[in-house]
């Protein structure tokens, strides 16, 4: 039998189904008589010669199943990979995992899904966490949108401009609609910086953006550091089509997760060393999943140390501002003005407005560089995600309305800061402690001192009690690279006061039915975990145990159900 | 400092397609302030119904409004399921059906939206090919497909070549010539072939003999087959539109247990046929699973804004408006059409005979010095600075034949294109 390694076969998928599909017996025969339940990470997958069954070899524990009537098993909708003829009819990049969604972490979608919470149709419903949306001030807007209807251009008041911008494709975008966002993005930060509306470059949301400039600074293969806990999108958006690569900066809650000098530096060390080529540092600030800000000396040191690598430094503030409480926020374009030695060309900004106004629908997301040829080489990517002209002219109006933004920063900031207090207040009542954080619309939450040990395996069985038990879907640390198991991202600025009470409640209830565990030093295999993950395994293999795309189906919206 | 792909020129735009764009901006044509400047020939833009759309708008205001009772602009603004809205996908998968005049039915669970079709085409390259593959086009072609298709993605375009000899119409042996050229002189893996269908810049739709070649040919070779009908609903003569959608239909139900059908794919947009390119609505239509399950996570990087597609539903929803807008809007193109051709043909200048599009291929190979790209663009230097069009030069389409030229006509009003009439007629060419 001629073995073939197929690296980029969908190895997740496979083993998912073979979790949650056919135990052993119509489709395995198995080789060995060690569990399914013992199941690796690294699996591959070869096809014979003759295709009428499938190796699935466990390398790490040398077992094999021999799969029969593989395309029965592999039945999924998701499959046709393969002709007839068995030439490869897709891409790899259309059939690896490189999307990042194929994880055990749906688990906590799939329960939402089953049973999401309704205040009064459904009281006992798991509560979305997981979700990282602004939705305090929709009020302000839809006032705003009542008293301004000729900012849309389907009422009879726009109706005259309708002509212009829907044949207006230019991919510099409304001159309009760059001023606005400029200012916008100026006041934001206080008015202690001015942005250049002809450095704005548009793109088809904060993701769009990350994946155009790492395809204008990065070629196939090169990476970027990028500090932990991070977004689990990045991996995709950085990652997927780019073929980049992403190297984590330990950070630790020994130093509240401060971005240290020395992890950049040990991070760096190490990727040479690999034979990698370092293009660039990607930080978030403020941060998600932390939801804190960075202090002026660590942007500095992060510009030191960019400056002297000659690297690029990506700074996406998506939160800028969400921030509601001392210390103000410092972006990066600040530092920039600090000091003339300074490398302007190594920096870009990325930006959306899904986070700071709520508007993830809207797919505004900006590209800001001071990079000529990046503003170059970008306008012309932008092509492939331009924003709706029809939302440039509503934004534009919008965000130009400086009374309104005046007003609506402020009071955004209010009722995160007001959310943010009720919840940390109600959390510190049961003893759970969150990372002192001013920013986001989540909370860090440390439940280390609920793990029964300081394992991912324990943090993901701890997880699924509050998925299960609590009903609360949160997002596990593990899903954003963090280092240390026991620290959970928990959302709380996508539920109205109602839900915030109930969500509380349950907490405390579970809290204090549990108590805190002690640590135990002797491990035990718990039979109830579906996964057996080798921790010390997972390495590169195991890239993205993730939470779920924010793009992904989010089937409660009452649009989806709409069926016309 | 940057990528190879930021400091190399793939993007396409040091073409004569984009230059002359760069002179019309320079002197653009304005009949009270500029009547000497530069006509804009060049652009395949549908100006000519937006009126039609208005008066909707005007008469439907609560279609599009945000209303406590139906959707309001919260649900709005925080959709961003890239399934995207399934009102819009419902209306959508029937607009494309009654351009087809219902001969097709769509499934809208086989559509994903994408920022236009320059991000369609971008991520079927992506699903369907490794960097270094490549895809067969038929030239002329759009030159757009060179960024669009080889840009961010390493593949190659491979031309199909087409000639005047048979009214530019692909053959068998051209396509087993640009085959045989890239797998064995070029060492590149076919993945497929890529149509324009009706086609950008003959104006011309392919006759269901052409298209059951292209399938025969694909099915042979085992490659995929896209066919981009951004301009189906601007045909307006007969033969009438042939979809490939329509042809895979028939195909399969004529060769049981093929997986022909896994292997063909749809692109579309509105910004062709109801002349709203800035509101970036493009679908790939898809009976692959694998292909619509990955193009839809790949629309992440550029999903249609959710504001853009409540409007659009409710205006393609409208059954009545949609077939009033279709069959108004042929008749606005074709009358316009008609007005460039016998233009032209007063002056003894021919057009390619077509039925689509929002441009015409016009023949001036004898007004060339000598039959070579170079008199072309001495050719096309005069005919934008001294009669003062922006016209296409055929070469930028990639043509085998010097002499021809692409001439927009929809995107001007009347009164604009009677003076670009007049102007060559007061010129010695």
């Amino acid at each position: 039998m001629h073995r073939v390694f197929f690296p980029d076969f969908p190895w997740k998928t496979l083993q998912n189904n073979l979790h949650n599909g056919p135990r052993p017996g119509p489709y395995f025969k198995r080789i060995t008589q060690l569990p399914l339940s013992l199941l690796s990470t690294t699996i591959s997958c070869s096809f014979p010669a003759n295709s009428s069954f499938v190796f699935v070899h466990l390398s790490c524990y040398f077992i094999s199943y021999q799969v029969k009537n593989p395309t029965s098993l592999f039945s999924l909708k998701t499959m046709s990979y393969v002709s007839s003829n068995r030439k490869p009819l897709l891409s790899r990049k259309a059939t690896n995992d490189g999307h990042a969604e194929n994880c055990p972490y749906f688990d906590g979608w799939k329960a939402y899904d089953k049973d999401p919470f309704h205040p009064t149709q459904n009281p006992s419903g798991v509560i979305q966490m997981g979700l990282a949306e602004h939705q305090l001030c929709f009020d302000l807007v839809q006032e705003w949108l009542v008293s301004n209807p000729e900012a849309s251009i389907c009422t009879k008041e726009g109706v005259d401009k309708f002509r212009d911008i829907a044949l207006f494709q230019d991919y510099h975008g409304l001159p309009a609609f760059r001023n606005a966002v400029a200012k916008f993005m100026g006041r934001v930060r206080g008015d202690k910086v001015e942005f250049d509306p002809d450095r704005i470059v548009m793109s088809g949301g904060a993701t769009g953006a990350h994946e155009m400039i790492t395809f204008c600074l990065a070629d196939p293969g090169d990476a970027f550091l990028v500090p932990t806990p991070y977004y689990a999108g990045f991996d995709r958006d950085l990652c997927w089509r780019t073929e980049a690569r992403l190297l984590p900066v330990v950070c630790h809650s020994s130093n509240n997760f401060k971005v240290t000098r020395k992890a950049l530096e040990e991070a760096y060390a190490k990727a040479v060393e690999a034979n990698i080529s370092v293009k660039g540092l990607l930080l978030t600030n403020p941060s998600n999943p932390l939801g804190t800000i960075l202090d002026r000396d660590t942007l500095r040191e992060a510009m030191s140390f960019i400056n002297e690598k000659n690297i690029h430094l990506i700074c996406d503030e998506i939160y800028a501002a969400t921030v509601f409480r001392q210390p103000d926020f410092i972006s990066i374009a600040e530092i920039i003005e600090e000091d003339q030695e300074y490398n302007r060309n190594l920096v870009h900004i990325i930006y959306s407005l899904s986070k700071d106004m709520g508007f993830p629908g809207f797919r505004v997301g900006i590209v800001y560089s001071y990079n000529d040829a990046v503003v170059e080489c970008g306008r012309k990517m932008s092509s492939f995600g331009l924003v709706s002209s029809q939302t440039q002219y509503l934004i534009a109006s919008m965000l130009s309305d400086d009374q309104f933004i005046g007003k609506f920063l402020l009071e955004s900031a209010g009722r995160l800061a007001t959310r943010h207090n009720d919840f940390t207040d109600g959390l510190r009542q049961v003893g759970i402690k969150c990372l002192n954080g001013n920013a986001g619309l989540f909370l860090w939450m440390d439940l280390r001192g609920l793990l029964m040990e300081s394992t991912v395996e324990a943090e993901t069985a701890l997880w699924r009690v509050i998925i299960n038990d609590v009903k609360l879907n949160v997002s596990p640390g593990s899903s954003f690279h963090c280092s240390e198991p026991g620290w959970f991202r928990v959302c709380i600025a996508n539920m109205n006061e109602e839900t915030t009470k109930v969500a509380l409640a349950r907490i405390r209830e579970f809290v204090l039915r549990n108590g805190n565990k002690p640590n135990r030093k002797e491990k035990c295999w718990q039979s109830d975990l579906r996964l057996r993950l080798s921790f010390r395994r997972i390495d590169d293999v195991l890239r993205s145990p993730c939470i779920m795309s924010p793009h992904s189906p989010i089937p409660q919206s009452p649009l989806v159900r709409t069926r016309t | 400092m940057l990528s190879r792909k930021a400091s190399c020129n793939s993007h396409g735009q040091d073409s004569y397609y984009f230059l002359g764009w760069e002179e019309y901006k320079k002197n653009p044509y304005d009949e009270v302030k500029n009547s000497s400047g530069i006509i804009q020939m060049g652009l395949a833009e549908n100006q000519l119904s937006l009126d039609l759309v208005e008066s909707w708008l005007e008469r439907n205001p609560e279609a599009t409004e945000f209303t406590n009772g139906g959707t309001t602009f919260r649900d709005i603004a925080l959709f961003q399921d890239y399934h995207g809205l399934p009102a819009f996908k419902n209306a959508l998968a029937g607009f494309m059906s009654r351009i087809r005049e219902n001969k097709v039915s769509f499934d809208p669970d086989k559509l994903v939206l994408t920022a236009g079709t320059t991000s369609a085409n971008e991520i079927l390259m992506f699903c369907l090919a490794e960097p270094g593959d490549a895809f067969l086009v038929p030239t002329p072609y759009y030159p757009g497909f060179d960024r669009d298709l080889k840009w961010r993605t390493g593949v190659e375009i491979i031309p199909i070549h087409r000639s005047s000899s048979n009214g530019f119409k692909i053959t068998e042996s051209a396509m087993e010539e640009a085959f045989d050229h890239a797998q064995n002189q070029l060492n590149r893996t076919v993945k497929g072939l890529l149509i324009t269908n009706p086609s950008n810049p003959l104006g011309t739709t392919m006759t269901r003999h052409e298209l059951s070649q292209i399938i025969h040919f694909a099915n042979a070779k085992n490659v995929h087959v896209i066919s981009d009908e951004i301009y189906s609903g601007t045909v307006f003569d007969s033969p009438s539109f042939v979809s490939i959608v329509d042809l895979a239909l028939q195909h399969e139900n004529s060769h049981n247990g093929d997986d022909l059908s896994s292997r063909i794919h749809m692109v579309y947009s509105l910004s062709k046929d109801l002349g709203l390119p800035g509101f970036r609505a493009g679908a790939i239509y898809s009976n692959n699973e694998a292909v619509v399950s990955a193009a839809t996570k790949m629309s992440s990087f550029g999903l249609v804004s959710s504001q853009t597609q409540h409007l659009l539903s409710s205006m393609l929803s409208d059954e009545k408006f949609v077939q009033k807008y279709l069959s108004e809007n042929r008749t606005r193109i074709k009358t316009r059409k008609q007005m460039l051709v016998s233009g032209l043909k007063d002056l003894g200048i021919e057009c390619l005979n077509s039925n689509a599009g929002l441009f015409c291929w016009v023949n001036m190979r004898k007004f060339l010095k000598s039959n070579t790209f170079e008199a072309e663009m001495e050719l096309w230097r005069r005919l934008i600075y001294e009669v003062g069009w922006n016209v296409s030069p055929g070469s930028s389409f990639h043509c085998v034949e010097p002499g021809w030229f692409r001439m927009c006509f929809a995107n001007m009003d009347e009164r604009t294109l009677a003076v670009a009439m007049r102007r060559i007629g007061q010129k010695e060419i």
